[in-house]
Order: structure tokens, then sequence, then C-alpha cells
């Protein structure tokens, strides 16, 4: 038998424009607990993803128990021993536990479905796993722990000599991951490989036996878990040196307090709780924290775009009430959301069209909703030169541009509509460093003409080099407040992994 | 395991069901208009106008369980009246179709019927499966395509778009013949395949792949089940099961013409969905088809029977089939 259960070598995969994993290895030792760690972005689930066959690497060799594979899809990834439990879970809503596990190997008796054998496989598979679930029920009766615990048992069934867990934690309370622990750990004596993801680091301290870092794409390198220490592991996971990729703070903020929010809380009842805190004039407010931490839940429904269940917005020391967009727009807010290809841009319509949409009603002028262009091109015209948009012509549909000026597109949108508070979700996301620059660059000068920004990001250096103030949520609460000049990345990401669900809190 | 229902647990099933209370309602409420409604003729004739449109019903279900639909349908429908009542004219019948055409055995121009609208599933299938093809607007360009063929054919020499005539009695046999006096084949054979369908859907692998293929693919596909081969599967079987009701339905009139089966797949898909069938794929049982099919019947036999004017019976019906689609939605909402 080989030394290693699994072997990556040199594995790179491009997506257009972005290198999202650059010769990246990983040796994983057959019965051990591998962590891989990393920042949002770092490659960690593009490197699971190729494994598991869902993306095809560009170059790169999977070894397993010494013998070279080759896997093209999922199916073919189980069949050679690999299973993996998805951070999104997927089940089929209308088929119960049991059909959910055994989708595509059902038990038969001639040409008939043996319902009898599935149940008692089904029943023996949960007990044995100590699962407390009926096998009859439906899959979207079930609570997401639940869920979680189904895929387990699903991967457990496929005798899998490597079982990958993307973040199988995000949704378990601290008993659940207790029992999740457990059940890692008897799988790893029975010489199965787990690849544990996540972003708690205290969990891959209790589980792992050896943890491999990747940062940018690359892999960074391999420790053993008495090797190391929680500094220098966060150390490692952020580790580059902060050069000129900002422009210089001129900390234009004010005292005068623009936006008060108070107590928000989600109507869902998974998502944020409790949150308060101030905006003032001239301020960038960074929003750091994980994937999950509710950051976009949160700034959606100050948008109106999501419901509350409590919570009050004060206004330029007025309380305002916003119940939708077209409240928020109202009162000068400004959203620019974190999908901008599924919920920015409106991808066939030209740059002009896409500069209005937001303000058809209040700036055509239009009078029995015509629309007069020709009053209103140069104005767009106008904000676009501000923006530096480059486009051949501003008729040219918006989907041909880059993501770096589509952006732009969308910021002259606000521009035009005049707005005094603007939100902005993972702002350059997916835009090359040069673009980030420029868009960096607006941002500045909107806070030199007064707009107040606030800024989700989950890249901890743009959170730092440009926010007046940093807020860190996880987890649905505000666990951390810092000061943009002051914080670290240490800091941040210690905060953003710092708030665990306590026993018998809701998660369902 | 006995569970308490809450308040909102019983609102939530009342609103879920509102559809199918009303519409029993409507039939109370027929009945005690007009008694004499209750009476075993009007059974039989439900049963025998049900036959047809139940074979219709299930096979439209298939396509509706992948979350697809099949718009050529009804043109399939026709076109398989067409063809087998061109093949199965009385020897001696003056305007034969195919005027020198020997007596085939019955079973040959069922089989060729049923390979022709087979063919025509498979291109529906590939069009979904392989190109991807929304099915709604895949299979209604089929839908004009066979019916285009249909047409062409229909009016061959010396046929000349006339309608078709003089069908032999081994067919028209399926509908003059009365089980005990009473149930005619039709009947028997929707039965039959209303089993079929029932244990195929129900009992074998084949049937549970549909049901994870519609609710939801990406995890058909991650769990090794071919899905490509599942959809053109489901469209050979439906448009199978349409061409049967094809040939029942020659039996049943004694002819046929290129205008038969018009919209019958409007038909169908309503009564899937009148009982429950999700459009949007993955759930829906062979009993709601049933139901479906039976409560349409129902209702509009027993509206005529009552005397509403037939305008007044078409508005009706439409407004059964929104209110289906509506609660359909609402389920999909609440998720």
């Amino acid at each position: 038998m080989d030394e290693y259960r699994l072997k990556i070598t040199d594995m790179t995969k491009t997506f257009p424009g972005v290198k999202a994993l650059d010769n990246v290895q990983l040796l994983v030792k057959p019965g051990t607990v591998h962590a891989l760690i990393g920042e949002n972005g770092a490659g960690k689930s593009t490197l699971m993803k190729c494994i598991f066959g869902i993306y095809k690497p560009d170059s790169g060799t999977i070894e397993i128990d010494g013998e070279k594979v080759e896997i093209n899809d999922p199916h073919e990834a189980l069949v050679k021993g690999i299973s993996m439990i998805h951070q999104e879970l997927n089940p089929i809503p209308y088929r119960n536990v049991s059909d959910n596990i055994w989708a595509g190997r059902f038990a038969t008796k001639g040409i008939v479905i043996d319902e009898t054998q599935m149940r008692q496989k089904t029943e023996e598979l949960l007990r044995d796993l100590e699962f407390d679930i009926p096998a009859n029920t439906l899959a979207k009766n079930l609570s997401v722990s639940q869920l979680q615990a189904v895929e387990i048992a699903k991967a457990v069934t496929y005798n899998s000599r490597i079982i990958i867990m993307d973040e199988p934690t995000s949704s378990l309370t601290m008993a659940e991951t207790e029992h999740l622990f457990k059940i890692i750990r008897r799988l790893r004596d029975k010489g199965v490989s787990i690849i544990y993801i996540s972003h708690k680091l205290e969990e891959v301290f209790e589980i792992a036996d050896e943890i491999s870092v990747m940062r940018d794409g690359k892999y960074i390198g391999k420790w053993e878990t008495n090797e190391i220490n929680m500094d220098g592991l966060i150390a490692q996971m952020v580790g580059r040196s902060m050069s000129e990729r900002f422009p210089e703070n001129e900390h234009v903020m004010t005292n005068e307090t623009v936006l008060k929010v108070d107590n928000y809380t989600s109507a869902d009842p998974h998502s944020f709780k409790n949150i308060s805190f101030t905006l003032h004039k001239g301020e960038i407010l960074g929003i750091g924290g994980l994937v999950g931490a509710q950051r976009t839940e949160l700034v959606e429904s100050i948008f109106g775009l999501r419901k509350i269940i409590s919570g009050e917005l004060e206004l330029n020391g007025r309380k305002i009430k916003i119940v939708s967009p077209r409240d928020a727009i109202k009162h000068k807010f400004a959203l620019l959301t974190e999908e901008r290809r599924a919920t920015g841009i409106i991808p066939m319509l030209s740059i002009v069209d896409n500069t209005l949409a937001a303000g058809y009603e209040e700036l055509a002028n239009n009078r029995f909703g015509y629309v007069d262009y020709k009053k209103m091109v140069p104005e767009v015209k106008k904000v676009c030169g501000e923006l530096d948009v480059k486009t051949p012509s501003l008729q040219q549909q918006i989907k041909f541009l880059s993501g770096g000026n589509q952006q732009k597109v969308l910021f002259c949108r606000w521009l035009l509509m005049d707005c005094q508070i603007m939100i902005l979700d993972e702002p350059t996301r997916g835009i090359d460093v040069a673009a980030k620059y420029e868009i960096y660059k607006i941002m500045r000068d909107l806070a030199k003409k007064g707009t107040s920004i606030i800024m989700v990001s989950s890249e901890m250096p743009e959170l730092i080099g440009m926010s007046d103030n940093i807020l860190v949520m996880c987890e649905g609460r505000l666990t951390g407040s810092l000061n943009g000049k002051e914080a670290t990345q240490i800091e941040i990401m210690k905060y953003a992994t710092s708030y665990s669900k306590k026993e018998g809190e809701e998660t369902a | 395991m006995m569970k308490k229902h809450s308040a909102s647990d019983i609102k939530k099933i009342l609103i879920d069901k509102s559809l199918i209370i009303a519409l029993l309602i409507m039939i109370i409420a027929i009945i005690i208009i007009s008694p004499s409604f209750l009476q075993w003729r009007v059974v039989t004739d439900i049963m025998t106008q049900s036959a047809v449109k139940m074979i219709c019903a299930l096979g439209l279900m298939f396509p509706l369980l992948i979350g697809g639909t099949d718009l050529a349908g009804g043109r399939q429908v026709g076109l398989a009246a067409v063809v087998v009542a061109s093949l199965t004219q009385a020897v001696d019948y003056s305007n034969r179709f195919w005027p020198n055409l020997p007596k085939l055995p019955i079973v040959v121009p069922v089989i060729i019927t049923i390979v022709l609208v087979a063919i025509i599933g498979f291109a529906n299938g590939m069009m979904v499966s392989r190109l991807k093809m929304a099915p709604f607007i895949a299979t209604y360009g089929m839908s004009t395509i066979v019916y285009g063929i249909n047409c062409l054919y229909f009016a061959k020499k010396p046929n000349n778009s006339q309608p078709i005539g003089g069908i032999r009695s081994d067919l028209r046999f399926l509908s003059s013949y009365k089980l005990f006096g009473q149930i005619n084949l039709l009947v028997v054979i929707a039965i039959g395949m209303l089993v079929v369908v029932w244990f195929v859907l129900n009992k074998t692998v084949f049937g549970r792949d549909i049901y994870i293929v519609g609710g939801n693919p990406d995890a058909a596909k991650v769990s090794g089940i071919n899905v490509n081969r599942i959809i053109v599967s489901v469209f050979v079987i439906e448009s199978c099961l349409v061409g049967l009701a094809g040939i029942m339905e020659v039996a049943r009139t004694g002819g046929a013409n290129s205008s038969y089966g018009s919209a019958y797949e409007f038909d169908a898909i309503s009564s899937c969905v009148v009982g429950g069938v999700s459009l949007s794929g993955g759930v829906g049982k062979v009993s709601g088809a049933f139901i479906g099919v039976i409560i349409f019947t129902f209702i509009s036999y027993g509206l005529a029977f009552i005397g509403i004017n037939a305008n007044w019976q078409l508005i009706i019906k439409g407004a059964i089939i929104c209110s289906a689609v509506a609660l359909d939605m609402r389920k999909n909402i609440s998720k």
C-alpha cells in the first residue's frame, strides 16, 4: 500500500481571468483527518471540486493509494471511493430519507424495489450512526442539521476511502458538532481518510491530524496539528504583505452621524440578530466575516430587500422605515449587490439603460411614461466619463464590458440618483487588480464628497486598506468592532471565528 | 404515529385541499339539483368518457414528473388516430384510404402506430436531454411538425382530407363489447394502464429515478443516475401512451380525421395538476391523475346534465385550472 491515500500533484485550474489553483499539491495519509484551511477564495473548494469531478483541472494528477486515476464526473468519484459532503446541501425535497440515501443504488427484488430491505438498511445505518431521524420523513421536512446527518450517512454507505467534508459544521450546534466528530473519529479509525474544510480553527485543532493551508490559489504548506498553534496558522493563512494596493486614506470621515441601525434582527431565525451600529458622514464602514456570517442578509435587510422582525433605522436623526427597495431609494440609499451578474447588471441592455435602470421614474422627466433619452444620455455620458467607464459606445450591451467596467456602470446608476448612503456588497469580487484600484479610488472620492459607504468584504486586506471602521460578524452576530487604522488580519480572523452557537440554540 | 394537528396545520391542509373540496361541493350540488344524476348509466358514461382522457393524463404525467411537458401530446393522439384508422378500414368499405390494402392482422396497424409515435417521443426526449431545449418550446415545435405530417398524410390521394370511416369491427370491438353488459373494453384498458403505470412509478427503480430526476436533477446526476436516458425514456413512454389513446379514440368514434386529439395535452396536464402533480417536477401520484380526470369528466358531464350553458362550462373549467396552478405554486412559495 502506498504511503498516501490521496496524492494531488501540480494541479492547476484557471477560470476566465483568475488562476483559481496554481500548481497545488495535497498529500493525505490513510486513516487521518486532514484539515484544509484558507481564506475565502483561497481555492479550497475549487480543489475539492476538481477532486470530486465537478470541475476539470487544466493540469495535474490525482493518485489514490498509489494508483493514478482520472475523475470526470461526481459519479466516477463515488465509484473510485471518494465521497463529498457539500457545503450547500442538495436534497431531493419530496422524497424520504431512505430514497435520498440510496438514490441510484436502490435495492431490488426482481424488477421491484425492495422497500423493506431499504427501510431496514436505512434504519440500521441511522441507528449505527446514532442519528435520530425516521427513515420515512420527506427531506423537505428535515432541519438543516438533519439534512447534514443524512448526507453524512449517505457518504458512509459508499464505503468511501476518502470523504471530503466542506464546512460540515456550519449549521450544527456544539452538541451536533461533537456527534459529528465522534463519527469522524470512528471512520478514521476504520482507515478512512477525511479531508475536512473549515473556517473554525478551534474545530480544526480538535479534530485534525494534519493541516494544509492554501492562500490565493497556492498551496502554502502542511503541518501536523501539534507542530503549529493558532496564531501561527492564521499568519500562514493571511500571510501577505500590504502593498500599495489601496489609494491613501485621507480620513474625510466626520463625526456627524448619518445612519443609526438599532437592534436589527432578521425575520429569518437563522440569520442575523441584534445588530446595531452607526455610520458617519464620509465614513467607509467595512463589514468583515466569513461566508455564512449573514453580512449580505444584513445589508440587504437595511435596503428593504429582506424582512426584519425588529429593529429601527435613524437617518439624519429622524426615524425612518424601509420595507422595500423603493423606500430605500427614496431615502437616498444605494446597493451594489454581491452577485453583479445575477442582480446587478441587465446584460442585454445598453450601458445607458443600465445606468438609468433605477431612475427612469425620477430622472427621465417623463410624461406619460415617455423616457426622454435626448435629455438623459448627456447625463449618463457625464457620469460615465467621471468614473472613466471604458467602452466604445454607451449603446454597447453591458455584457460585453469587463467586470470592473460593469461595476463602474453600477456606481454610475446610483450616482445619478444622488445617493447619500452607498452599500457595497463585495464590490471588487471577480475584478482584476488594476480595476480594483479604480473602484477603490471611486469609493474614496465618494467619501470625500460626503457619501457614507458600507462595504461588505471577505477580503481582509481590502477591509483594512479601505475602511475607517470595521465591524466583524460571525454567524449572524456582531462579534467585533475595530478601528480601520489599527485592525490586523489576525484580529479580524479571530472575531470572525469567535462565535459558536450555544447548546440548544435554534439551528433548524 | 399520532400527532395532534394545530389550528394552523388544519388551515394549511384546508387551503391545500381547497380545490378538491370545492369540486366535491360542486358535485354534491349537482346531485342535489338533479337527483337523477345518481344512476348507473351516468357512472358508465363517465367511465367511458374518461377512458381516453385517462390514458392521455397518465402519459402526460411522465414529462410533468421530470418538470417537463409535452405540447405535442394531442397532435400525437391525432396522428395515431389517422394512421391506425387508415390501416384498419374494412376491405369492403367504399372510400378506402389505401384501396389495395389487404386485411392486416389487427396487431400490425397497432404496432406501426405505436412505433411511429415512439419515434416522435424519442425526438422530443433528445431535444430536451441532449440539446437542453426547454420542453415547452421544443415540444410545441414538435406539435406543429406532427400536425403538418398528419395533414399531409390525411390529404393523400385518394383520401383528399376526407374523414376516415369504415373501421373494422375487430377494432371497434373495444368500445362495442360490454363486459358484464355494462363496462366497455376502453375502460378496462384504462384501468389496466392505471395499474401498470402505478406499478412502474412506485415499484421499479426506473419509476423512482423519474421522481429523483424531477425532484433534483443535480442530485440525480451525482448519484449516478443517467439523467438523459431517463428523460428520453419518459418522452418515449408518454408518446406510446398518447398513441394508444389515439387508437382508442378511433375505436370509440369509429373514424378519424386530422383534427383528432387537438388540445388533448392541455386537458391531460390540467387533470394532472388538479390531481396534485406538480408542474415543477418530482411530485405527483397516479391516484392524483386519476382523480383529476374523473373530476373534470364529472363536472363537465354534470354541468351539462343540469343544463348549464356550454360557454359557462368553459369558464368554470378554466377557473378550476387556474386555481389548481395557483395552489401548486403556493406549495413552492412556502418552501
